[in-house]
């Protein structure tokens, strides 16, 4: 490797650590799930009530979201990668679920930021 | 034009194997695409080799391939997304003369990345997927890293004559 390699290896990984402490240190103890599909906000949903949504979207697709044990898990659906099936079960602020194929998102939300989404609503 | 042309077949081929190769392994991010990036290794010595339009005919040629062959319309997209941006970078670069061909492997690895979760984001109408950004530049730089190890291992072996 050269030495402009290094530098950019350095600028790159310098980023990725930047950020990763963002995400990082902002993390909290969520407290809701917010599912959207295409963008609209399809519902929301404690992470301490035991459930199971099935969540359309177009061309007859579903994605089936079940919380339980204070997670939030796709266990189900209907798109050609599974990707979002394959996903890690989430809890924390932040983190989210994606399945790209039925453009649905399900992203963890603490409450502390509900009450200022309210405001900002 | 005959040895032109079976270089050609033999790197989309081998490309296209690749892809194959990583569409087995299943990585836990939810952005189709995200992978080892094997099939950066035939980017990389293509552009070596045949220079930058025919590593980008090599390139979409995969894509396409692929993407009808294992994966669909819509994860088409997202590869198009990343592969043309690394694409656009490594050949910056390599013009440029600004890295090895180490350094080269490691901006198409970080940058398919970028591209993949930019497109993603603008899919889904959503920024959260930002969350994933730290890791998939870690990962980008890894994997850039081991491709480039390879391909520069490769490109000091094959014989000069084919080069054209
Ligand atoms: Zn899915």
């Amino acid at each position: 490797m050269r030495k402009n390699d290094k530098i950019m290896l350095g600028i790159i990984l310098g980023i990725a650590l930047i950020f990763g402490m963002y995400f990082y240190f902002s993390k909290k103890e969520g407290s809701y799930a917010v599912v959207k599909v295409d963008g609209q906000i399809y519902g929301q949903y404690s992470l301490k009530e035991e459930r199971t949504i099935e969540i359309p979207s177009k061309d007859d697709n579903y994605n089936r979201l079940v919380i339980t044990g204070g997670y939030a898990d796709i266990e189900e659906a209907s798109c050609p990668d599974k990707l979002c099936v394959h996903q890690k079960k989430i809890q924390k602020s932040g983190e989210t679920l994606v399945c790209l194929p039925n453009k649905v998102i399900v992203e963890i939300k603490s409450e502390e930021k509900s009450s200022l989404d309210g405001i900002a609503n | 034009m005959a040895k032109k042309m079976s270089i050609y077949g033999m790197l989309v081929a081998t490309a296209f194997l690749f892809s194959y190769l990583e569409s087995l392994i299943p990585i836990p991010i939810p952005i189709p695409g995200i992978k080892l990036g094997l099939a950066n290794l035939v980017t990389l010595l293509s552009l070596y080799i045949l220079g930058e339009k025919g590593a980008f005919i090599i390139m979409i040629a995969r894509i396409l391939l692929s993407g009808f062959t294992f994966s669909g319309m819509a994860t088409i997209l997202y590869s198009l997304a990343g592969g043309i941006l690394s694409f656009f970078l490594m050949a910056l670069s390599k013009r440029k003369n600004w890295f090895s061909i180490i350094g080269i492997s490691i901006i198409g690895g970080v940058f398919h990345n970028v591209g993949q979760i930019c497109m993603a984001a603008v899919v889904l109408k959503n920024t959260a997927i930002f969350y994933y950004f730290g890791f998939l530049l870690i990962a980008g730089c890894v994997t850039g890293c081991l491709i480039g190890i390879v391909g520069k291992t490769i490109y000091k072996r094959l014989p000069k004559n084919l080069t054209i």
